[in-house]
């Protein structure tokens, strides 16, 4: 048995291939509760179903897919590329730094000016993480896969040491936590619920993202450097150019992520931000197959399994490894049909 | 039912829904929530709260209805879990990480009848209680039996986060260990995780090609024990009695027993008498516990170490009681003098004779 590249991959599959590996996912799932001797319609309902029952649980969903949008977007907008950024956990990190720096400077009071100063604080610093490895990979031709992903636990250890120090918020016990943000510096809230506008502007990033890829020169060039190095070479498209605008918009939109959170549902700076967004993201822009529109659709999908697995846990007792093995369930699915669409099974005797 | 008026029909239609709401409600058991940082596992700082959750729902039955969401991270989603939780109408919900305390502030304020409790913190509200257990009054015995098990005199601490219950417990190993060896020393290895078993597997290792023949650890994973018994190393436990990881090695552990709070504040929300309290429990309270001795544990030490338990729980003794010098060689605890509880909280310093930095 072997696989074979279809020449051309039928546009209809391409879309219902998702929905068939979903179905079956929901298929086998079921059976899994049902041999756990839960009831698989209502542990499919409490994953699914439930965790959107009520505006605040959209909110919620809405809240949680934000920094996974944004993450992925710039994930993928390089992947387009061939320049794979594994360090948005670190630039989303630092961009909480950099924007969580100016909120603890400002300190309490502060006008209008606050919150924008704040938010370009975050995308500066996301940026700037990201300009490390652009420069080391163009002046040095360190592959970024490494550089960036080394850079994480450098913006970890940073974080830390200045929630331990410097940061550290002087009523708060020696925790190391900072003072919470005064509300200059803390993004509003929708409707009562902990939803903020960045998810907006995170939607909003998509489209932006889609442009960029397929209207605009700039786009044309990260593309054909992804596709066709030798040609872009040929073309007279800069390498370094590539490398330096790919990362660097990652960055920004990661350290928005960044900022986004923690002025936001946490507001205040903590030893560690992010429970892994910046690795999840890599999942997410690889299901929506680099594609925005498909980031967006697979950025919600995650956000839902994380709230689902909290009804789970709450309702029925099931263990966390459980959803664990559903998410990890569904991404196999998923990703099992797009190969399949791409490539057909050839079964054949040995010779 | 054709032969009857039907007034009396009407009637008991209308009365039955009454009736049975209120029959319902003597019926319904108190819903109560866990909150969990890490996963439970075996050992360790959530299988102890996972253990008092199953004690509580075992002495009170059908009385309360008690379920938990583990590894739940200390950032934006903490604050949904909990509001979940309370949204769900659990009537009790126990938050049992240092960095739930916010989010636990928050919620509670937009739910005023739900009753909290936060493990290890120090904001308070209404129906906000919070617990913790002085856990290094179980470190300075730990550090009694390291000082007489070591040759070395070189204690080696994985420690996770350099906050004032992880100082307390160093600073309190190391009086402890002193009572037995006035020259005793600990080294510290910082982990930045409270839960990693690589990291710690990787400190250890690192502390004992250091010098150190007594190993402890400040994380939730039994790592350190683990790798103390492979390389024959004297280990002590901590959150929970180890004694399995190590059978040869663990000499024992402060291990941690919520279960008879966890059911005396249970009870207190069940016949009304529930008050937001601050509750900081040792030894004599049975919070803490010390895990059974290793048999390679000379029967003398046992005995010295059974008496410096009863001086601790009955209060006699008080392990951060001077003189002691810090790193610097100042006066940390004047002679004579005992810390009070708001220095012990806030502790940001190592006694001279720890190396390592805060």
């Amino acid at each position: 048995m072997r696989l074979e590249k279809r020449e051309a991959p039928s546009a209809a599959m391409l879309w219902v291939a998702p929905l068939l590996a979903a179905a079956a996912s929901v298929l086998l799932t079921g059976l899994l509760f049902a041999a756990l001797r839960v009831n698989p319609l209502a542990a499919l309902r409490l994953l699914y179903i439930d965790p959107l029952a009520n505006a605040n649980g959209v909110a919620e969903l809405a809240l949680k897919m934000t920094p996974l949008l944004l993450c992925a977007l710039g994930i993928a907008i390089g992947g387009r590329a061939n320049v794979w950024n594994i360090g948005a956990e670190g630039q989303f990190t630092m961009g909480a730094v950099a924007g969580g720096g100016i909120a603890l400077v400002l300190g309490p009071g502060g006008g209008w000016y606050v919150l924008p100063l704040v938010l370009a604080g975050g995308i500066a610093g996301g940026m700037a993480w990201a300009a490390i490895p652009a420069a080391l990979r163009v002046g040095a031709n360190a592959h970024e896969i490494l550089t960036t992903l080394m850079l994480n636990y450098v913006a970890q250890d940073i974080l830390s040491w200045l929630v331990h120090g410097p940061w550290r918020d002087p009523q708060g016990f020696n925790f190391p936590q900072s003072k919470t943000f005064a509300d200059a510096a803390t993004l509003p809230t929708l409707w009562g619920t902990r939803l903020t506008p960045i998810f907006f502007v995170a939607l909003l990033a998509a489209p932006c993202a889609w442009l960029l890829l397929q209207h605009t020169s700039a786009g044309y060039r990260l593309r054909v450097a992804g596709l066709a190095p030798a040609a872009a070479r040929y073309a007279g498209f800069s390498a370094s150019g590539t490398v330096w605008l790919s990362l660097l918009i990652s960055g920004g939109l990661a350290g928005l992520a960044g900022i986004a959170e923690v002025s936001g549902p946490i507001g205040q700076l903590l030893p560690t931000v992010s429970p892994g967004y910046g690795y999840a993201a890599i999942i997410v822009a690889f299901l929506g197959r680099l594609e925005p529109f498909g980031i967006v659709v697979a950025s919600a999908l995650m956000a839902l399994l994380y709230l689902g697995a909290d009804g789970l846990q709450m309702h029925l007792q099931l263990p966390l490894s459980l959803t664990g093995t559903l998410q990890g369930m569904l991404l196999f699915l998923l990703l099992a049909a797009d190969v399949l669409v791409a490539n057909r099974i050839v079964w054949r005797r040995a010779p | 039912m054709t032969n009857l008026p039907r007034r009396t029909v009407l009637t008991g239609a209308l009365a039955s829904p009454v009736l049975l709401t209120r029959a319902a409600r003597a019926a319904t058991p108190l819903k109560i929530g866990f909150v969990y940082v890490a996963p439970i596992g075996d050992a360790g700082w959530t299988y102890q709260h996972e253990l008092g959750r199953r004690a509580l729902q075992a002495k009170l039955g059908d009385k309360v209805k008690t379920s938990y969401v583990e590894n739940v991270s200390e950032g934006a989603d903490a604050e949904r879990v909990i509001r979940q939780m309370a949204a769900d109408g659990n009537g009790l919900i126990f938050t049992t990480s240092f960095g739930f305390m916010n989010p636990t502030i928050k919620v509670a304020h937009a739910f005023p009848k739900t009753k909290f409790e936060h493990c290890t913190g120090y904001k308070r509200a209404v129906n906000v209680a919070t617990y913790s257990a002085r856990f290094y009054q179980g470190r300075f015995l730990a550090g009694l039996v390291a000082g007489h098990m070591s040759k070395s005199g070189v204690i080696g601490y994985v420690a996770a986060f350099p906050i004032p219950e992880v100082v307390q417990g160093i600073n309190a190993t190391l009086l402890g260990a002193r009572k037995a060896n006035p020259k005793a020393t600990i080294k510290v290895v910082w982990t930045s995780s409270w839960f990693d078993p690589g990291k710690e597997r990787a400190a250890a290792d690192t502390l004992i090609s250091q010098g150190a023949d007594v190993l402890t650890h400040h994380t939730d994973s039994p790592a350190v024990v683990q790798a103390g018994e492979e390389k024959g190393v004297w280990t002590l436990g901590y959150d929970s009695d180890m004694s399995k990881y190590g059978p040869k090695t663990c000499l024992t552990a402060t291990t941690m027993i919520w279960d008879q709070y966890y059911i005396k504040r249970a009870g207190m929300v069940l016949d009304g008498t529930w008050k937001s309290t601050d509750t900081w429990g040792g030894i004599g309270d049975g919070m803490i516990k010390m895990a059974p001795l290793n048999k390679a544990v000379p029967a003398a030490v046992a005995k010295e170490l059974d008496i410096a338990t009863r001086a601790i729980a009955s209060g006699r003794f008080k392990p951060f009681f001077g003189p002691v010098l810090n790193q610097a060689g100042k006066v940390a605890i004047p002679a004579g003098q005992a810390l009070t509880d708001k220095q012990i909280l806030s502790m940001n310093w190592f006694a001279q004779g720890v190396e390592g930095k805060i």
